[in-house]
């Protein structure tokens, strides 16, 4: 059953520039996986290791504007994108040395800081990043002589990124390590009695959402050929975070159904809400309030809750469950 | 005037200013354990209520600074008894939420005051220049600071010196032993947050003949009330009082010296204090 579900997503997948309606809707298809890729890797860290980041736009806009310096310096697709993504990480490491010295709110406010730290950088080393004006691409790349031009060779690229980064952290998730990480997210304690490092998994673990982040960075940047420091404000940072939790933290599939809901709001649902804004900040408010545990396991306790009254026996644990 | 005095003046009414806006955050910091990312918006509200006042209908300054601080207490009141309430002791959904009201009210404030910043006159009195010690000095600047020292000292004599202080330094000290001392942990953390909120919002219209009043307001005050918190220490004013003129230092000199790495020069000090002594600074009980 589970196959058949997969194989027919992949498939829809696959068909998108077939069935989408113009490149208007690839386009939003791509953008929709691209924040995927950024959702699936903050959730690594705000899921599975329990650790909540409002500094990810940072990690995510350091590997966009590190592709786009390198670009400016004449250098070619390849090693801009290599020298990106290691500088991303070298970042993402240095973010983690410093933010890993608490949990909880202290990580929250750390990351927060660093965060804001490279959005000021982005903003005002203006030799480097030129910046409010943002730094425009003069082509998208060709891997193995395909273009990547047109919407729907895009999003062909997009989709193999994110196939990728999905089986890799699907594997993860499942791997020993995955289990040691959400060890250290439900019994910090009892992991170090048990011997495990918890400070190294968390780490590992911060490093592997880090790299997640700049490979959105990387395709971000290509999508949009363009990147300015809006792209690491702490809103981009929340609204990252809104897609984990609101989709659902520690699944897999709720920070990509939550990235397609805040980017299909987005870009669809602008054109009749002016404020957009409010919209997500009201959004994150009732989720928290209501749904906690996020969008997926939240409706399916509402339908269990819903079905139970029906019957005549409501059972409290199950309405209760989420709180 | 010497551009060094300039910029010492500059930087000692900021730190004013950032006084006013931290000490409220550290006091909710420490007693509620949460970092209240609503708090720049506060100011940014403080600022918009009080330049309307101003600007609609010609009510005079202090006035309006006064009417602005309580409406935004109001506000901050409502905020903590309807929506914080009922998240208690679930931290990291209350932060999450005070983001998300912090996005709604930026957004409504870009929808009532449009993108345009608004600029408010500094009171008639303090208009012009005080002479001082055989110097020249902008004299709205010395009020701000007359301003901040007197509210610092009420605020002590507040927290020091009364029983209702008494009870916020036992909340922020150990809430649970609080509350079974009989202390009602949950109205000190509806009178903080009001506290807090209100002079956050004096503390906006304070600030806005310096600073003017625009959309953004809030993502550029916020950041820095936390570094404030960060390098005094949650929950106490002397530490707000000594990280704010620091971190107005650091600001202003960052600006006029380094303008390109003025956010590096400001966070620099943080990232050394978290390397230094990480575990003293975010509230005692680290979870």
């Amino acid at each position: 059953m589970r196959r058949i579900a997969l194989a027919l997503a992949l498939a829809v997948l696959l068909a998108v520039p077939l069935w989408a309606g113009g490149s208007f809707y690839v386009n939003i298809v791509s953008q929709i996986l691209i924040a995927a890729i950024f959702a699936l890797g903050l959730d690594v860290l705000v899921g599975y290791a329990g650790l909540i980041s409002l500094g990810h736009a940072g990690l995510f806009g350091v590997a966009a504007y590190g592709v786009a310096v390198m670009l400016g310096a004449g250098f070619g697709h390849l090693a801009a994108i290599a020298a990106a993504l290691a500088l991303c990480v070298a970042t993402t490491a240095l973010f983690a040395v410093l933010a890993l010295r608490t949990t909880g709110i202290g990580f929250i406010m750390i990351t927060l800081a660093l965060g804001q730290l490279l959005w000021g950088l982005a903003y005002r080393w203006i030799d480097l990043t030129q910046g409010d004006n943002g730094i425009s691409a003069a082509s998208r790349p060709a891997p193995l002589g395909l273009s990547l031009a047109s919407a729907d060779g895009f999003y062909y690229a997009t989709l193999a990124v994110f196939l990728a980064v999905l089986l890799a952290l699907a594997v993860l998730a499942a791997s020993p390590f995955g289990a040691s990480l959400k060890g250290t997210r439900d019994q910090p304690r009892r992991m170090t009695a048990l011997g495990f490092d918890v400070w190294t998994i968390r780490f590992l673990a911060f490093l592997l959402s880090g790299l997640c982040s700049g490979i959105a960075g990387v395709l971000f940047f290509y999508y949009n050929e363009f990147i300015s420091p809006q792209a690491l404000a702490l809103s981009a940072s929340a609204e990252a975070l809104l897609m984990v939790i609101a989709g659902g933290s520690g699944t897999l599939l709720g920070p990509i159904a939550g990235a397609a809901l805040v980017v299909a709001m987005k870009s669809v649902a602008s054109a009749y809400i002016a404020r957009w804004n409010f919209t997500l900040g009201a959004i994150f408010v009732l989720i928290v309030l209501f749904m906690p545990e996020g969008l997926v396991p939240g409706s399916r306790r509402l339908a269990r809750w819903v079905w139970a009254a029906r019957k005549g026996r409501r059972n409290p644990a199950a309405a209760e469950s989420g709180g | 005037m010497n551009l060094w005095l300039l910029l010492t003046v500059n930087s000692i009414t900021l730190g004013g200013l950032l006084f006013l806006l931290s000490a409220g955050f550290s006091l909710i910091f420490g007693l509620m354990r949460i970092p209240n990312l609503t708090h720049g918006s506060f100011f940014m509200l403080g600022a918009y209520f009080g330049a309307s006042l101003v600007a609609w209908f010609g009510v005079d300054f202090w006035l309006a600074a006064a009417i602005a601080a309580l409406l935004v207490a109001a506000l901050g009141g409502v905020l903590e008894r309807f929506v914080l309430r009922r998240l208690a002791g679930q931290e990291q959904a209350q932060v999450l939420v005070t983001l998300g009201v912090s996005f709604m009210i930026a957004d409504l404030c870009l929808m009532e005051w449009s993108g345009d910043p608004m600029t408010v006159e500094a009171p008639a009195a303090l208009q012009g220049a005080a002479h001082f010690l055989g110097l020249t000095f902008p004299a709205y600047r010395l009020a701000i600071i007359l301003v901040a020292l007197a509210i610092a000292a009420l605020l002590w004599a507040l927290i020091d010196r009364t029983r209702l202080g008494a009870m916020i330094r036992a909340g922020v000290d150990d809430p649970q032993m609080a509350r079974i001392c009989g202390i009602r942990i949950s109205y000190l953390f509806t009178l903080v947050f009001c506290l807090g909120a209100g002079l956050a919002g004096f503390a906006g219209m304070m600030g806005s003949p310096i600073l003017s009043v625009y959309p953004g307001l809030d993502a550029d005050m916020l950041p820095l009330a936390l570094v404030v918190v960060i390098l005094g220490g949650t929950g106490s004013l002397l530490g707000s009082l000594l990280g704010s003129f620091v971190v107005g230092f650091l600001y202003n000199f960052g600006q006029a010296l380094l303008p390109e790495l003025a956010y590096f020069v400001l966070f620099l000090p943080m990232v050394i204090i978290l390397v230094i002594r990480p575990q003293g600074l975010f509230g005692r009980r680290a979870p």
